[in-house]
């Protein structure tokens, strides 16, 4: 584009000016209501987008081939996609572990279902791992809502929840995934989490991420305390020899906070930590 | 008849250093020996590719079967008609019954729709709509009499077989004879490969709607704009786009990531060649055979002479340069001095190219053009004339036009600002006293505010005379629609009697296609009633250009001031543009009408048309 000329290009031809048609002056000039480009609700006086059957359905009536509607196009058949983002190994003070965040889904356009795992393995043994299962509906443009179970496991006891969030694309991009869980006896807790593709190049990406939780009760088993529990921002640097398969190298910042640092000093265990990590990003 | 105007193929082999751009040179002809190896079988015969066979009716046999072909450096299996890809080139005459056997020998269910062919619904060749379609094994024989004349085509409405290779033209001669007197006459059809499995490409998409963009902003190109226009320019430039979560690089769904570009079953490197005497007159009669691609249509050295679009005669249009996207056909005479020009068919999102060569003798070939740099939508695509206003002005805060791939930022205009009055509907058909004039009143349906639509444009455009993304100010005449002019006027003279209001919608992050916001499965059909004149408005309420064919009756083209533009079968609508046209429902029975990008269209952007 770049290096053109909207004013001297010889045969230049521009899209009309705005037509000062009667109508459009007229929407002009009537100062109120609002436009609004995505989302929104619909006024009350929408057009009703079956106006026009005249009372006829889709392949069933005059003309039809039978009595059941025979085409049924992609919209009506399921799909399916696993996304691998992290399978790495990472390097702390503490020494190596693998970790792994994977997000699968399968069914149709704006209902499906949804798995998410994520978890570590050190010294050959889960450490800790959340799974969901989910049930994933469109409620907006870039939003889904989703309800399920999770199930904690690893090294403390098993812990289930039931999980309701939001998940979707927040202005600018984000990727956003927002869950609140209720557990037995009372427990609750709040997973926020946020990613972000910044393309360097075509196939150079760097990757900003950030996850905390939080609980509402204190959970000795799992060295969880009330309130802000622990969070991590990370930095991944991907390069994708295919869309679907780019290996990485980033670095993490993690940290307990409040009451669940105050646990992990009296055992001892590092409040922060900072880890190296590689691995594979993938998705099929 | 006699057809001594016949093209002589020559398919000079080029090694390609850029195979996946370029694609193989030889086709299928070599390829289906080691295929057959590796699977062990017998020897099935490879499917014939780069020169298109011929049948001439009234009856012809159509067998249909998986051929493997080799486009990409790696065999794999077309569907194919006769064993030829395109499928034989069918010439018919206007005026005669035509009988067409079509033997299924797949193990799926097939289908042939004559593309732009006024019949009877039950030959239109719908599975599912108008007729159940051709069970493996089953012979269908097509019956109808031809009511019209021009250059059409025909393919595949089942499944994902057209992309596989299942199209060829179709040719009706005009009983009288023909009008367009030309020395040669040579059919171009232009198609892309997507691979032996579309649906997986679908799938993918389905999963990252971005998957084969090959050009999405970077941060590199933000910093090269931030020291070209500064750095307030820059941002100004991408907000709207980053508010909005969309793309202004999104011009098609698929590239040359995944596609090859076809020439009558030639890849370019096969470089179909079609020879000449200089001085004669040629016919080219370009189809669009593609399955998702928009192409850009020049012979550099060359004027083309529209004479033809649809298969209808249209008043002779001299441009550069044509975009016509699948389902279209497009027929230009040129009239060829020197020795050799390439046929450069570029695709919309500059990632490849078709090509052919016009050569007065075999192996004859002329420069390759390089591809038009990538331009970003702007916002007269997203907006409209909202938008579009101000272009040329040059003062918006002093920035310059030249480098600027957005440069009407939308400093002022947050969502919200905009006046739009939702509760004066019908004030455009009552200012305009009738419906002489298609309704400006923007009617978005209620279902068009949710999931399924990443957009709306209240302020639509309704100009014809917009080449369109990456053919504006190129310094090239490039046919509008408003060039189209259809000789003799409408086939009907009636005005319209009653307005039909779509909107074309889609959700490119989930890749979801839908028409007033809602997939064919939750649609009700479109009722047209037997014999009324009606006026369909479509507004794209996307950033893509859509081809929409409706099945079994024309559309009847109008300005935005009511007046007859031309007679075509397959519509092209720009983002944010608001178009209308008119049909006589003269064709009882289900037809079908969509989108012709075929992922869109198997989206669920689709309607069923009852005519009763």
């Amino acid at each position: 584009m770049m290096g053109m000329d909207y004013d001297t290009m010889p045969g230049s031809r521009q899209p009309a000016p705005m037509k000062d048609g009667p109508e459009v002056k007229a929407a002009a000039e009537m100062d109120h209501g609002t436009m609004q480009m995505q989302g929104g609700v619909a006024p009350a006086d929408a057009r009703d987008p079956h106006e026009y059957s005249g009372g006829y359905e889709l392949g069933v009536g005059k003309y039809a081939l039978g009595d059941r509607r025979q085409l049924k196009l992609a919209d009506e058949h399921n799909f399916g996609s696993i996304l691998v983002d992290t399978l790495e190994r990472a390097k702390s003070r503490d020494g190596y572990g693998t970790r792994y965040d994977v997000q699968a889904w399968f069914g149709r356009d704006f209902d499906r279902f949804v798995i998410k795992a994520e978890g570590d393995i050190a010294n050959s043994k889960l450490q800790d791992a959340r799974t969901e299962l989910l049930w994933s509906h469109a409620v907006a443009s870039y939003w889904d809502a989703q309800f399920g179970i999770r199930q904690d496991s690893g090294v403390g006891p098993d812990r289930r929840w039931l999980a309701a969030g939001m998940q979707g694309l927040a202005p600018y991009w984000f990727e956003i995934d927002a869950t609140a869980y209720l557990g037995r006896s009372g427990r609750t807790a709040l997973r926020l989490g946020a990613e972000y593709e910044l393309l360097l190049t075509q196939k150079l990406i760097l990757q900003p991420r950030a996850e905390f939780n939080l609980y509402g009760k204190r959970d000795a088993a799992h060295e969880r305390g009330s309130g802000l529990s622990d969070g991590v921002v990370g930095l991944r640097l991907r390069y994708e020899f295919s869309r679907q398969f780019a290996p990485y190298i980033g670095v993490e910042r993690a940290a307990k906070f409040g009451q669940t640092a105050d646990m992990a000093r009296s055992f001892g265990e590092p409040v922060r930590e900072t880890r190296w990590v590689a691995g594979l990003r993938f998705w099929f | 008849m006699s057809f001594n105007t016949l093209p002589k193929i020559v398919m000079p082999v080029h090694l390609s250093r850029r195979r996946f751009v370029q694609g193989l040179a030889a086709g299928g002809v070599i390829s289906g020996l080691p295929f057959m190896a590796l699977a062990g079988k017998e020897a099935m015969p490879s499917t014939h590719t780069g020169s298109v066979p011929e049948l001439i009716g009234p009856n012809f046999d159509l067998v249909i079967a998986e051929t493997p072909v080799n486009f990409t450096g790696k065999p794999e299996m077309a569907t194919t008609i006769n064993g030829s890809l395109p499928g034989p080139t069918l010439r018919m005459r206007e005026g005669d019954t035509v009988t067409i056997r079509v033997t299924n020998k797949l193990r799926d269910s097939t289908s042939i729709h004559w593309h732009g062919i006024i019949l009877p619904y039950r030959m239109d060749g719908v599975p599912g709509i108008s007729f159940p379609g051709i069970a493996p094994g089953e012979t269908f024989v097509y019956r109808f009499t031809l009511e019209q004349s021009g250059t059409y085509w025909y393919h595949s409405h089942s499944g994902m077989q057209e992309l596989t290779g299942m199209y060829g033209a179709l040719i009706v001669e005009p009983r009288d004879g023909e009008t367009i007197r030309v020395d040669r006459d040579y059919v171009m059809l232009l198609s892309d490969w997507t691979g032996a499995d579309p649906m997986r490409v679908f799938e993918k998409l389905k999963a990252h709607g971005d998957n084969y963009n090959i050009n999405r902003p970077t941060a590199a190109d933000f910093f090269r704009d931030a020291s070209r226009m500064g750095m307030r320019a820059a941002l100004d430039t991408r907000k709207m786009w980053n508010e909005m979560r969309m793309s202004p690089t999104d011009l098609a769904d698929l590239s040359s990531a995944v596609l090859t570009y076809l020439a009558n079953g030639a890849t370019p490197a096969g470089n179909w060649t079609g020879l000449f005497r200089p001085g004669e007159r040629i016919r080219l009669r370009f189809i669009n055979g593609a399955g998702n691609t928009f192409y850009d249509v020049r012979i550099p050295g060359l004027k083309l002479t529209v004479v033809q679009a649809d298969g209808v005669n249209v008043e002779p249009a001299t441009v550069d340069e044509f975009r016509f996207g699948p389902g279209q056909t497009c027929d230009v005479v040129v009239q060829p001095k020197d020795d050799a020009y390439t046929v450069f068919a570029q695709s919309m999102e500059r990632t490849g190219y078709a090509r052919g060569t016009l050569a007065v003798r075999a192996g004859l070939t002329a420069p390759v053009p390089a591809l038009d740099p990538v331009q970003w939508l702007t916002m007269g695509d997203m907006m409209g004339e909202m938008g579009g206003m101000n272009h040329g002005s040059g003062d918006m805060g002093g920035m310059n036009h030249d480098s600027m791939p957005m440069q009407h930022n939308m400093m002022g205009m947050k969502p919200g600002g905009m006046p739009m009055d939702h509760s004066q509907h019908n004030m455009g058909a009552m200012a305009g006293g009738g419906l002489g004039k298609p309704s400006q009143t923007v009617r978005h349906a209620r279902t068009e505010y949710g999931p399924s639509t990443d957009m709306r444009v209240d302020t639509p455009r309704t100009n014809l005379d917009d080449p369109g993304i990456g053919l504006r100010n190129n310094g090239r005449r490039v046919l509008v629609l408003s060039d189209l002019s259809t000789l003799g006027g409408p086939l009907d003279p009636r005005g319209a009697e009653r307005e039909i209001e779509l909107h074309l919608t889609g959700n490119m992050e989930r890749y979801t296609w839908s028409l007033d916001g809602l997939e064919f499965g939750k649609s009700s059909p479109v009722h047209f009633k037997y014999g009324e004149r009606v006026r369909v408005i479509l507004q794209n309420d996307t950033m893509m250009t859509h081809p929409m064919h409706l099945h079994g009756m024309w559309s009847e083209l109008e300005t935005a001031e009511g007046k007859f533009q031309a007679r075509l079968h397959t519509i092209p609508v720009q983002p944010a543009q608001r178009i209308s046209f008119l049909v006589t429902a003269d064709a009882l029975g289900r037809w079908a009408w969509h989108c012709h990008l075929l992922f869109h269209m198997d989206a669920g952007m689709f309607r069923e048309v009852v005519v009763a």
